[in-house]
C-alpha cells in the first residue's frame, strides 16, 4: 500500500494532529504529581536547547557564521533584548560575515 | 473582548519572526519538494495541513522512495512525537475557564516555535494569544512553501542562510533569560546542548535520526532535572 501523495498527506496530516491534539484534550484538569508538573517545566528548555545547538552550526553556508549568529543571540538574549531583535541580529551578522568569508 | 483582542495583537507581534523565519524555512522545503515530484500545490496542501518542518523534510524521503502507509504513519509518530510532550505541557498553561473547544484549534498550530512563545507566557495561557501566533506561523509557512514551490530560486542563497539562523535566535531568545535568574535551568540547558552536539556527531549515535534524539534527550534530561531539582510548588 503506497504511491498515492494524497493519501500519504492526508495518514502525515492525521498522526501529526492527533500527536497534538490528545494530550491537549485528555489532559484537562491540573496535574498535581510535583515529578510530572517538573518534568514539564523542563520540557520546553531541553527541547529548544537540543534543536538549537548545534544544528545552528549547520544551518548557514559556514559553520563560522553559525557560531557567530549564537554568539549574538545568547549574549543579546542575556542582556534580555526582545525576540525580533535577537532574531535579526543573528541573521544579520551572517549575512555581513558571509559577504566576507564565503 | 479587549482582553480578547489585546492578546491576539500580542500573539501577532511575537508571532512575527516566526512567521519570517517559516517563509525562509519553507521555501527550501517548497524547492526540495519539487524535487521528490510534488507538483506545488500538493507541496502548499502539505505544509498547510501539517505545519511540521522536521516531518515535512522526513516525508519527502518517504515519497521518493515510495515508502508503504505504515511507514509514512510511524515516522511521522515518531518525529512528531515530541509535539505529544510540549501539547502535554501546554495543556496545564489554559485556564480553567477557557472553553473546551479552543484546545482543538491550539493543537493544531502547536509547533515547536509557538509552543516555545505560549511557554514563555504566565499562567493562563490565552488561546487568543495562540491565535495570534498562528496567524503569522500558518501564512508563513503555507506561503513560503508556494513561493518555494512555484519560483524556485528567487532569493540569494546568502539572504537564505541568513535568515536560517532567525529561528535559533529566536529560541534563544526564549530560554536564556529565564536561565539567567536560575542555575539550574542554566545547567539544564548547557547539559542539554552538550549532549545534544554528542548525539550529533559521535559514532552510532549520530546515526539517530533528529527526531528521535529530540526525544530520547528530552525526556531523559528534563527526567533527571525534575527528579535531581524538583520545582518548588509556586513556581509551577
Amino acid at each position: 500500500m503506497s504511491g498515492n501523495i494524497f493519501i500519504y498527506i492526508f495518514i502525515m496530516a492525521a498522526v501529526t494532529y492527533l500527536i497534538r491534539a490528545l494530550p491537549l484534550t485528555l489532559i484537562r484538569g491540573t496535574i498535581t504529581s510535583r515529578f510530572i508538573k517538573s518534568f514539564l517545566y523542563y520540557v520546553p528548555y531541553v527541547t529548544l536547547a537540543v534543536m538549537t545547538f548545534p544544528a545552528i552550526l549547520s544551518g548557514t553556508a559556514s559553520v563560522w557564521s553559525g557560531l557567530a549568529a549564537f554568539i549574538v543571540a545568547v549574549a543579546l538574549s542575556y542582556m534580555g533584548k526582545g525576540l525580533i531583535l535577537v532574531s535579526m541580529a543573528a541573521s544579520l551578522i551572517v549575512f555581513l560575515l558571509e559577504l566576507i568569508i564565503v | 473582548m479587549e482582553k480578547k483582542g489585546k492578546w491576539y495583537k500580542k500573539g501577532l507581534k511575537d508571532g512575527l519572526p516566526v512567521g519570517l523565519g517559516y517563509l525562509a524555512v519553507s521555501f527550501s522545503f517548497g524547492i526540495q519538494a519539487l524535487k521528490a515530484n510534488l507538483t506545488w500545490p500538493q507541496a502548499v496542501m502539505m505544509s498547510m495541513l501539517n505545519l511540521t518542518s522536521a516531518g515535512q523534510f522526513a516525508a519527502l524521503d518517504t515519497i521518493t522512495t515510495m515508502g508503504t502507509y505504515v511507514e509514512m504513519a510511524l515516522s511521522q509518530l515518531i518525529i512528531n512525537l515530541r509535539y505529544c510532550l510540549m501539547s502535554s505541557s501546554l495543556s496545564q498553561k489554559i485556564g480553567e475557564n477557557t472553553p473546551f473547544f479552543h484546545r482543538f484549534f491550539m493543537a493544531f498550530g502547536n509547533t515547536d516555535e509557538v509552543f516555545a512563545l505560549s511557554a514563555a507566557q504566565d499562567k493562563p495561557l490565552s488561546p487568543y494569544y495562540s491565535y495570534g501566533l498562528m496567524s503569522m506561523a500558518i501564512p508563513g509557512w503555507t506561503l513560503g512553501t508556494l513561493l518555494g514551490g512555484i519560483a524556485g530560486n528567487i532569493l540569494p542563497d546568502r539572504v537564505l542562510s541568513a535568515l536560517g539562523v532567525a529561528l535559533y535566535g529566536m529560541f534563544c531568545a526564549i530560554i536564556i533569560p529565564p536561565a539567567k535568574k536560575s542555575r539550574i535551568l542554566s545547567a539544564v540547558i548547557i547539559i542539554a546542548m552538550l549532549a545534544s552536539t554528542i548525539f550529533t556527531f559521535a559514532p552510532l549515535l549520530r546515526d539517530i535520526p533528529s527526531g528521535i534524539r529530540v526525544i530520547i534527550l528530552t525526556v531523559s534530561i528534563a527526567g533527571i532535572a525534575a527528579w535531581v531539582a524538583p520545582m518548588k510548588e509556586e513556581a509551577v
